[in-house]
């Protein structure tokens, strides 16, 4: 079964008397323990697309699905753990208590929330802060806390929205590893809204290039960069080749040939 | 335009007459008394009453909630500059401000009638003063030092004078602050000139009249100088709110 | 250390203001200073402006000649803390029912939309002027065994003007969890009562404290106030009147329970300040991400 299915799915607000667009007839699927990104222009719908998939919004028109229930039911099921581009930690709980706060809220026992708030400050690796604040974490921190967060109840669905775009570029690529890391380790499927092309590439198994006004998917590239990804990647022709391929579909360019070697099966509409 | 309208003002405007329309029909059929709660019909028929009298008990107060308002928000305000200028003024008058804040200064008012004498109207206008001061200052303080580093830097790369920094950009960026500070003021201005009068001195404003109206049983007329500096305190706030608005449309 | 400061520097301005009102005691026209009619620097006598010391040892000497009078400290001391709990029972009922307003206003738009307009504006009205009002049911209510007592009206009052700070400050605590919490609870799937205690309750607590230092504030002012027009027996408002009416003899007895409810009014703060305290997990500012 697939992790989400959406299939024509339309959104429009009315914003001072004017109806705008933000998604015309997307549809889009992705596959248990696959990484996708979403990529584009502001506007062009990214985040849009994935509050509709985690119910925050609800569409014009179309339809979702996550593990083919209603995206109402998962929502209510927690078959998905959502991250911000903020963290949102609640500064008055201790990082163990805001990682433990959606197993409090569904009625997770006591011993059974520790054990599991423990598992999850070491695969973040920040188990000396368990009981230390928000506030005296650095941003990078914040945010690795906020990714337990979400994999606290081990959902097969992990949706974030930028969640590096306020860090800086070096904590953003050490980030990025450790998220491949962790997507490894929980055998989660990934759906991660980006304005980075490295980014994308760096994490993804597919990364879908959305254009604006009104929001669309313009391309679908495969990036076939294996599993096990580490920072020499980054070095890497084959790497290189998928940025340019991303690139090129964002602006609307002719693929290169050094594209299509890498870029497989480019899928343009 | 009209939804705006609806969605703001009807709901309020409506709550406002049932509860109005309750008020009255609640005091005839349930028969309250009126030392509880006067009928507002009631309440109605005795302002026309009063009218004349009512009319000079708001003069009178009104015109020393004026002078004292003026004088304790240009006194906050020089106070404001002089401690955004000299550390020691902001250290010694902080302090005496938070106090002033959490402190009846309305019990001042017999000590001051005792040091100006019966009959004259300046221990209100003084307790109004010393009221009034607080906000004034403490938001006229906030603004002065919420000048951004990026305007500090920019004057000095121009290398402007200290004058030039305080007519630039201090004073017109401390401006908003100063009048959020003055609507508070305005509406304390008119509290404590009537409370005043409950402790004593003279007794030509609204504070007494309602006061000898309870104490000769007449509610209804007590409710309708109570109606009275109601409508004294929101002539105060609006006066503020429309010298605000020209202040500001000017810039 | 800065606390330790402020301490130290509010010293040395009630000095400053007590050796400015001794100079100009010395200095000062005897008659003050009048002009267009009024009276704008007050007289200098020994009766308009008694010297510190006189007001300081007036406080220990005994309340008036009868021989098992208290000393004027004690006297002033009593009917402080019998106002301070007129005033603590008037801020508990003014806050419950104000943070109720709160709820009804956080839970129903329309409540909000035809209940805000009304609390705001009755906060630029001089409600304080019913005192006078309320005050004229003590002695005439009695249901069953329960008599409307005097300090009951004064309570009243209190709690009416401590209710309006409550209300207004809580509501925009309650609405005040940024975007990303709010959408994080409704990934949870919380409901309305689970946002509220975990996040809800938790952001207000910095809005609340505020409020609660006004509303105590108020309440403290609404007491004195009261007081003054009941004539409660007990209270500081009816020390104040009471000394000050023995004025023309006894000029310097005025000042202590003036001085009294100064310091009650900062007790009060004080009090809040502590309930504060106590509170301050709940008080840390996120850092910005």
């Amino acid at each position: 079964m697939s992790a989400v299915d959406v299939i024509g799915v339309s959104k429009s607000f009315a914003v001072k008397k004017a109806t705008v667009v933000a998604l015309d007839d997307v549809s889009l699927t992705v596959k248990a323990g696959e990484f996708v990104s979403l990529i584009g222009p502001s506007g062009c719908g990214k985040s849009t697309l994935l509050r509709l998939i985690a119910e925050l919004d609800s569409p014009t028109s179309g339809s979702i699905a996550v593990f083919g229930k209603t995206a109402r039911q998962a929502r209510l099921d927690q078959s998905y753990g959502i991250v911000f581009q903020s963290a949102g930690l609640l500064p008055w709980r201790s990082i163990a208590a805001n990682i433990e706060l959606p197993l409090t809220l569904h009625g997770v026992s006591r011993t059974a929330r520790r054990e599991r708030v423990a598992e999850l400050v070491e695969l973040v690796g920040l188990t000396e802060f368990a009981s230390s604040y928000p506030e005296q974490l650095s941003g990078g921190m914040q945010q690795r806390v906020a990714i337990a967060r979400a994999l606290a109840e081990r959902p097969g669905l992990l949706l974030m929205d930028e969640p590096f775009g306020a860090l800086d570029e070096m904590t953003r690529e050490r980030m990025q590893a450790e998220l491949v890391r962790m997507c490894a380790e929980t055998a989660a499927a990934v759906i991660f809204v980006t304005h980075s092309i490295p980014e994308a590439v760096f994490l993804s198994d597919r990364v879908v290039v959305m254009s604006p006004r009104p929001g669309r998917i313009r391309a679908v590239i495969d990036i076939a960069l294996g599993d096990v990804r580490g920072e020499k990647l980054r070095e890497e022709e084959s790497f290189f080749a998928g940025v340019t391929a991303v690139r090129e579909a964002l602006h609307g360019a002719p693929e290169s040939t050094a594209a299509t070697n890498a870029a497989r099966g480019v899928d343009s509409r | 335009m009209t939804n705006t309208v609806v969605r703001r003002v009807l709901p309020p405007v409506v709550l406002g007459l049932v509860a109005l329309l309750v008020w009255e029909l609640g005091v005839t059929l349930a028969r309250i008394q009126p030392y509880l709660l006067p009928a507002p019909s009631a309440i109605g028929k005795q302002l026309a009453v009063v009218f004349p009298s009512l009319w000079v008990a708001m003069l009178a107060t009104g015109l020393n909630a004026l002078i004292g308002l003026v004088v304790g928000s240009l006194m906050a305000i020089v106070f404001a500059l002089l401690a955004s200028r000299v550390r020691v003024i902001d250290h010694i008058i902080a302090p005496i401000v938070a106090a002033i804040a959490v402190v009846p200064i309305v019990a001042l008012a017999p000590v001051l009638t005792t040091m100006f004498g019966a009959t004259s109207e300046s221990p209100r206008r003084v307790i109004v003063a010393i009221v009034v001061f607080v906000p004034v200052f403490v938001n006229t303080v906030r603004g002065l030092r919420q000048m951004l580093p990026v305007h500090r830097d920019l004057m000095q790369a121009y290398a402007a004078s200290n004058w030039q920094v305080t007519r630039m950009v201090t004073v017109p960026g401390a401006l908003p602050y100063i009048f959020t500070g003055l609507n508070i003021a305005s509406s304390l201005a008119v509290i404590s000139a009537v409370v005043a009068e409950y402790f004593g001195g003279l007794q030509n404003g609204l504070g007494s009249r309602i006061t000898s109206a309870a104490a000769n049983s007449a509610y209804p007329r007590a409710w309708a100088y109570v109606l009275g500096a109601i409508v004294l305190g929101l002539i105060f706030f609006t006066a503020t709110l429309a010298i605000e608005k020209l202040a500001t449309r000017r810039r | 250390m800065s606390r330790l400061r402020a301490v130290v520097f509010g010293v040395v301005g009630i000095v400053l203001l007590g050796v400015l009102w001794e100079a100009y005691k010395a200095f000062g026209p005897a008659a003050g200073f009048s002009a267009f009619n009024t009276q704008l620097l007050p007289r200098t006598s020994d009766l308009a402006m008694p010297h510190l010391v006189d007001m300081l040892t007036r406080t220990v000497q005994p309340t008036n000649s009868s021989a098992d009078s208290q000393p004027v400290w004690l006297a002033v001391a009593l009917a402080c803390l019998s106002s301070l709990g007129t005033a603590a029972v008037g801020l508990a009922i003014g806050a419950i029912v104000g943070f109720g307003f709160a709820l009804l206003m956080l839970r129903f738009r329309i409540a909000q939309a035809a209940v805000l307009p009304w609390l705001v504006l009755s906060q630029t009205v001089p409600l304080i002027a019913l005192a006078p009002l309320i005050v004229a049911w003590g002695g005439r209510i009695q249901i069953g065994a329960f008599a409307w007592d005097r300090w009951m009206s004064v309570a009243v009052i209190a709690s009416y003007l401590a209710l309006f700070p409550v209300a207004v400050g809580a509501l925009r605590g309650l609405q005040s969890p940024q975007v990303a919490h709010v959408e994080l609870m409704r990934s949870y799937a919380a409901g309305w009562w689970t946002t509220l205690v975990y996040l809800r309750l938790p952001a207000s607590v910095p809005y609340l404290i505020s409020a609660l230092r006004l509303a105590a504030a108020s309440a403290i002012v609404g007491t004195v106030v009261a007081e003054v027009s009941t004539g409660a027996k007990g209270g500081i408002g009816r020390l104040i009147i009471e000394y000050a009416q023995s004025g023309s003899s006894d000029p310097t007895k005025a000042f202590s329970p003036i001085a009294g409810a100064v310091l009650m009014g900062l007790a009060a703060a004080a009090i809040v300040a502590l309930v504060g305290l106590s509170l301050g997990r709940f008080r840390r500012n996120e850092v910005a991400t």
